[in-house]
């Protein structure tokens, strides 16, 4: 059939109307805040002496070499590069273009390093390289399954704010399930099934019963604190050994991997769950973006009538997702209990699920990012822990504030752009 | 920056394709009237869906309490020799709950004296004093449209000023007092007014600010507990501030031997000042119109982002006083970062509960008050951990949200204009601006 | 595929939206279903896609009776709509919006994208569509985007095809394109049912016409029927569309805009380089399709619109860079287009909203504090002055009808003491009666000598209410000419066409 339809000329073309553009000026002014900031920090609390970077383990393939260096020096170093960082950011700026992303790299880097320097300085001890990672990735594992979880319901339009509950639920149904029969994979399991219940908890309210999501979730943590610590004072205390001692899963070093200096016994000299993870966050970002069932999600998350007009069953397709969700938010609350400690402590997730949700959003709803947003957020935690080894001057209070300053950050705008899935936290309600 | 900021024009492509693509974090205010939308239906419930809510809570909770009682465990063990004793161990347990719980929140009959059997109420009454305070402040929050989840955070940094003044100046009696709540007053309206700031000038969600508020406030409470020369108590490594001064604690209304302090005076002017606020004034006239409508609420020449803050400062006043009467009323002899014992988020409960009006919400915090002073005689006198407390409490709040359910388990009938109200979610501005359930006109329905 | 639709009947609660429609479309015909806004049309193929319920009435498809759950259903047996506000998800590419819902995949249910850019591709090339698979939709144009919304439809065989007033959003020469297309679908022998309220494409396009009124269908006619009897069958009686005013009396005041630049969060630049002037006494309509900048010109009056540059000056004083609160106490009532939402508080009282923004001021507010008797003395009123239905001033406006909603509107906006009345479709879902008497208000407001900007897109109110017509086109002026210029150089106008240029090809 021949078209009779109009020549594509007649098309209209986008981007008729006449654009001026719209360039940020965010990065520049964040550099030069930090780098005014570090420099100050400098100035007020200089530290004498040397900081030794350590890298090497026992067993490694070969050995690098402790790294010494003068710490103000360094410091000063670090503040000169973030300095020529932020110079070049104004730059192309006002050439009207964009702040690649390497130099943000970078900056960071140069900033980590000149801090540690400036830190370790004049301390006896040095800054271990590998338990540095090492803590950073167990420290994350939580917070790494619950965004996870967090970025699947909120990809389908639920807002979960019950991560915290999820994962406080996982840790306890794994402590008590492990302690019963003794096997941390029934612990693992039993926490999966927990997750997925109160996703459905929420699902039922959320989308069958559309209250608000914020309101459901912030009331089934209240809840799921309550049960658990109800529950641990009235059952597990009183038969600690029976019901709240677990079996945990053990450490497996890949063989190889494990060598690698620094990295290998950081990462590859993990328990399970850990590798489950490192699996587990390309998986979700291939579910989500490369598959059927990610499309159908995401549809449902952008745009729910539409979806709904081609035929997806928008609430069914929304329980699925928050099943899948509770199940990934579980095992990061079997972590607490089958890998990091044996037993259950009221309230033990401490807030790790909130820290998820700030890993969501400043990972900007992908799964990738989310996970590498959590790592950094788990990186923060444990750096805590290092500083007051080296006995640097940092109140530790306030590493432990700063995932939650640079989420407020992030969702002010002040660094990237978060735009969430169009449909998030809106129920859908048909014609 | 400015470009950013919300505009809720967007281009016309963007516009016709996709009614509900926001510009931003949550800049062009659509999702927060439909959130407006769910608050509005999850506070109208009406009154057998309330009582609904309590029964299904307490038959929860009644569960819970049974199934975890020892002796209930073992009458199950031999139910089939003798099941009457099964009964009579889940009625001892469940009774037994329960009657601590009124003797320790209304009226203990086992006490001696009248006077030491009405205790327990006055103790409630103190207990709801602080609910009553920040669900007043939530409850603002959500009138205007805004989700104060940082109770907490706002609490600690009210109870941090006003503990601060409360210890360390030296001022006569009365005039103590008021610098002290005003200072807790301002703190905990600063604190709310981050978020309101964030979110007026760049969209940032007050849900997510605010819940990352708490969050800092509980680190930065540490900290300065745990540092000398700030709030620790001298000579002590423990991170706890000094008792307050004489000066500063708020007087017991009915003498020493009840806890009732002046701070439950003050929520009742509260009560009626935010009634007064909401219904009767014109700055609550525009909250409550950004709140239903943000849009026709600009066009109307509302300054929205000064009213957003407006909003966060006044409810985060209130909160910052509930957090006062914490550190001046309740617990006098210095505090720890644990100091907002919750109430940051019940209050939360409270408001839902109280469907966000002052006279709601005070009941409501009557209520929750009476758990909490009854819990703690569960506690002590049967060894029921009071986080039953905390179940009943959320399971109450979930049911009232979703009345629904609670109709479908009791079997009430479904009020019927509920499924017909909506307008098309394919367009969402005029459906939101619909908040409360409407019928349809001709060009709503069948448009 | 012929379909046959047998006594459906819909209810919303009391509102009988559907009362036994009885309708069939040949394969191979073009039937149009026209109604005014409101009249039930919309409602009526939303069960036939399976998205409502018919609360009686059956649907057949080739005289089988069909059950539809959802829209599922629907599309299985063959019918496809093209839906008035687009079902498109826009941070999706055109060949995943095409996919979805009948995605093929590769294992391990892996998309396959190639296989939905080849779908794309081909069905494009058919229709002579100029569409890149790849392309984002949000950043297509609303044109494009339509065709999206065809290449979906058809991408699942549909046999029935649904437009549902596609021409809302099109200039006309798209309007003309998408009746080519149409055309070319009646050729490959698809049923087509087409819903509109304009009486132009109807005649130009359908085989057959129903008319629709009230949710019942009231009559048929042929394509060769006149304008004036189409509108009678619709609105159910003759009506009238000019509006009695005599010549304007110039005042003295005067809004003077120049070189106005309204741009959006992006950049795009919505209202590009506008400059115009209204004298007291005359009534300038801004007309032009939808999405041309006209809303946007409209809220930068109102100093809604925060990228503003240029100069807005009324009788000498400077509106842009003001408040909204500066700019409505220096004398501006703004009429909203969309009045659910910018103009009404739905669930505020009436009266509440007759002083919505007054709230501040005597003698609604002393020092601070509401004075409920006067709010209440002056809603009853208004309510008696401006005629509006209501049962009482307690009642929230969200339950008024359109036309009462507006008139609420129109009556805060006309009882302050203006210096310039700016109105943007103020009669759009308004019933006849009530159109009339909100002509007749703006019409007594420009004799009181205060400039009176009117926003509109149809054709015939534009003509009937205005003084003079300034077109816009792409944020553009095309140009600003008399009310007595013909009707088909404006319409050319609306397409970007100088007046001169129009002139001449009209």
């Amino acid at each position: 059939m021949t078209a009779l339809a109009p020549a594509p000329a007649a098309v209209p073309d986008a981007g008729e109307h006449r654009r001026v553009q719209v360039i940020s000026r965010k990065a520049p002014i964040a550099f030069a805040i930090v780098t005014g900031l570090f420099a100050i920090l400098l100035l007020a609390v200089p530290r004498e002496g040397d900081a030794t970077f350590r890298f090497a383990t026992v067993g490694d393939l070969f050995t690098i070499p402790n790294a010494t260096v003068p710490g103000m020096a360094t410091a000063w170093t670090a503040v000169v590069i973030m300095g020529l960082a932020t110079v070049a950011a104004f730059v192309l700026v006002a050439r009207r273009r964009r702040v690649p992303g390497w130099i943000s790299l970078v900056f960071a880097f140069v900033f980590l390093v000149g801090f540690l320097a400036w830190a370790a300085a004049g301390s006896p001890s040095d800054i271990p390289a590998v338990r540095l990672i090492g803590g950073s990735v167990l420290l994350s594992v939580p917070i790494v399954f619950g965004a996870l979880g967090g970025v699947i319901g909120e990809r389908a339009g639920v807002v979960n704010i019950a991560i915290e509950g999820q994962l406080l639920a996982g840790a306890f149904t794994g402590a008590f399930v492990g302690s019963v029969t003794g096997s941390p994979w029934a612990g693992l399991v039993a926490a999966i099934v927990s997750g997925v219940l109160v996703a459905l908890v929420l699902g039922v309210f959320a989308i069958t019963y559309k209250v608000n999501q914020v309101i459901v979730g912030v009331v089934l943590n209240v809840l799921v604190i309550g049960m658990t610590s109800f529950l641990y004072s009235q059952v597990l205390v009183p038969n600690a050994e029976r019901f709240n001692d677990t079996e945990r899963f053990s450490r497996i070093a890949i063989p190889l991997l494990s060598k690698i200096p620094v990295i290998g016994p950081a990462l590859f000299n993990q328990t399970i769950v850990v590798y489950v993870m490192y699996l587990t966050v390309p998986a979700v970002w291939f579910a989500l973006m490369r598959t059927r069932w990610g499309l159908r999600v995401r549809a449902v998350g952008e745009h729910p009538s539409a979806a709904d007009t081609v035929g997806i069953k928008v609430e069914r397709t929304r329980y699925r997702a928050l099943v899948i969700a509770g199940a990934i938010a579980g095992v990061g609350g079997a972590f607490y209990t089958v890998v990091s400690v044996s037993s259950f402590g009221k309230e033990m997730t401490a807030g790790a699920g909130f820290i998820a949700l700030a890993a969501v959003i400043f990972g900007k709803w992908d799964p990738i990012r989310a996970a590498l947003a959590a790592l950094l957020f788990g990186f923060a935690s444990n750096l805590e822990g290092a500083l007051s080894i080296v006995g640097a001057p940092v109140p530790s209070q306030f590493m432990l504030m700063l995932p939650y300053v640079v989420t407020i950050l992030a969702v002010a705008g002040l660094v990237g752009r978060s735009r969430a899935p169009a449909a998030d936290g809106v129920p859908y309600i048909k014609e | 920056m400015s470009a950013e900021q919300s505009a809720p024009s967007g281009d016309a492509a963007a516009r016709a394709v996709a009614p509900t693509s926001p510009e931003s974090g949550g800049g062009d205010g659509g999702p927060d009237r439909r959130w407006q939308e769910a608050i509005a239906r999850a506070t109208s419930g009406g009154w057998a869906v309330a009582v609904g809510a309590v029964l299904l809570a307490v038959l929860a909770g009644s569960i819970m309490i049974a199934v975890t009682d020892p002796e209930v465990q073992d009458a199950a063990s031999y139910f089939f020799s003798r099941p009457a004793d099964l009964l009579k161990a889940v009625g001892d347990a469940v009774g037994g709950a329960y009657s601590a719980l009124f003797r320790g929140a209304v009226y203990n009959y086992n006490a001696d004296t009248f006077a030491k059997s009405i205790r327990p109420l006055t103790q409630s009454l103190t207990y709801a004093t602080p609910l009553i305070l920040a669900g007043l402040g939530v409850a603002i929050g959500f009138r205007s449209g805004m989700f104060n989840i940082g109770g907490q955070g706002q609490m600690l940094m009210s109870a941090a000023a006003a503990g601060w003044v409360g210890f360390s100046f030296d001022l006569p009696a009365g005039l103590h007092i008021v610098v002290a709540v005003a200072a807790g007053v301002v703190a905990g309206a600063l604190w709310a007014g981050i978020a309101g700031v964030l979110k007026a000038t760049t969209g940032a969600h007050e849900v997510i600010v605010t819940i990352m508020l708490n969050y800092i406030a509980f680190y930065l409470l540490s900290y300065l507990l745990a540092t000398p020369g700030l709030l620790q108590a001298p000579g002590s490594a423990n991170p706890k501030t000094p008792p307050m001064a004489s000066t500063a604690i708020l007087p017991r209304i009915f003498g020493p031997q009840y806890p009732l302090h002046l701070g439950f005076l003050l929520a009742l002017v509260a009560v009626v000042l935010v009634w007064f606020l909401l219904n009767r004034s014109s700055l609550g006239f525009r909250f409550r119109m950004i709140g239903e409508n943000q849009f026709a609420g600009r066009v109307a020449g509302v300054n929205v982002s000064r009213t957003i803050i407006g909003s966060m400062l006044v409810g985060g006043a209130l909160i910052g006083a509930a957090g006062s009467t914490q550190v001046l009323g309740l617990i006098t002899n210095g505090f720890g970062s644990d100091i907002d014992a919750g109430v940051g988020f019940d209050a939360i409960t409270v408001a839902l509960l109280g469907s966000s009006q002052p006279v709601g919400v005070f009941f409501a915090s009557l209520l929750f008050g009476a758990f909490k002073a009854g819990g703690s005689a569960m506690q002590a006198g049967e060894g029921i951990p009071i986080e039953i407390v905390l179940v009943v409490q959320s399971l109450i709040v979930l049911f009232i949200a979703a009345p629904p359910l609670v109709r479908a388990i009791f079997r009430l009938p479904q009020p019927e204009k509920h499924r017909t109200g909506k307008k098309k979610p394919r367009e969402p501005k005029a459906a939101a601006a619909m908040a409360a359930p409407t019928t349809p006109t001709a060009d709503g329905a069948a448009r | 595929m012929r379909l046959e639709l047998r006594g459906i009947t819909k209810r919303f609660g009391s509102l009988v939206a559907n009362d036994h429609i009885d309708l069939v479309v040949e394969p191979g015909e073009i039937h149009c279903l026209l109604g005014e806004n409101g009249a039930g049309k919309s409602t009526l193929m939303n069960v036939l896609y399976g998205l409502y319920t018919a609360d009686e009435g059956e649907i057949l498809l080739d005289d089988e009776v069909q059950h539809f759950s959802g829209p599922g259903d629907a599309m299985a047996a063959g019918i496809g709509m093209v839906h008035q506000h687009f079902m498109l998800i826009p941070v999706f590419t055109v060949a995943e919006n095409v996919m979805l819902g009948h995605e093929q995949t590769r294992g391990g249910g892996r998309l396959d994208l190639e296989a939905g850019r080849a779908k794309v591709r081909e069905i494009a090339d058919r229709f002579g569509f100029h569409v890149d698979p790849d392309a984002l939709v949000e950043e297509l144009p609303v044109g494009v985007q339509q065709r999206v919304e065809i290449i979906k439809a058809l991408s699942r065989d549909a046999k029935v095809l649904v437009f549902d007033e596609p021409t809302a959003v099109l200039t006309p020469q798209e309007t003309d394109e998408l009746m080519a297309i149409m055309r070319q679908l009646k050729s490959e022998g698809v049923a087509i049912v087409f819903i509109t309220h304009k009486l132009r494409e109807v005649r130009e396009v359908a085989d057959r016409i129903t008319v629709v009124r009230r949710g019942a269908i009231v009559g048929e006619a042929s394509p060769g029927a006149s304008d004036a009897e189409l509108a009678a069958l619709m609105v159910g009686r003759a009506v009238e569309l000019t509006v009695h005013k005599e010549a304007p009396q110039y005042g003295t005041s005067e809004l003077v805009v120049s070189h106005l630049d309204v741009s959006d969060a992006r950049g795009t630049v919505l209202v590009d380089d506008v400059s115009f002037t209204v004298r007291g006494g005359e009534v300038l309509v801004v007309a032009g399709v939808q999405g041309n900048g006209q809303t946007e010109l409209a809220e930068a009056l109102a100093g809604l619109q925060s990228s503003v540059s240029g100069s807005i000056t009324l009788d000498g004083v400077e509106l842009v860079g003001r408040s909204v609160r500066q700019i409505i106490d220096a004398g501006l009532g703004f009429v909203p287009e969309d009045r659910g939402v910018d103009g009404l508080v739905g669930s505020f009282t009436v009266a509440e909203n007759l002083m919505l923004n007054r709230a501040d001021e005597a003698p609604f507010a002393r020092y601070g504090l509401l004075q409920l008797k006067a709010r209440d003395q002056f809603a009853h009123d208004k309510v008696d002055e401006f005629d509006i239905r209501t049962q009482g001033i307690d009642v929230p406006a969200g339950r008024l009808s359109g036309g009462n909603q507006q008139k609420v509107v129109l009556a805060r906006e006309l009882s302050r003491k203006l210096r310039l009345l700016v109105a943007a479709q103020p009669t759009r879902g308004v019933d006849v009666g009530s159109i009339e008497f909100i002509h007749k208000r703006i019409v007594e407001t420009r004799d009181a000598g205060i400039p009176v900007v009117v926003l509109a897109t149809e054709l015939d109110e534009a003509v009937a209410l205005g003084d003079r017509i300034l077109v816009m086109y792409r944020g553009r002026v095309v140009g600003i000419v008399p009310a007595t210029t013909p009707r088909d150089v404006i319409g050319l106008m609306m397409a970007g066409i100088a007046p001169d240029d129009a002139g001449a090809a009209a």
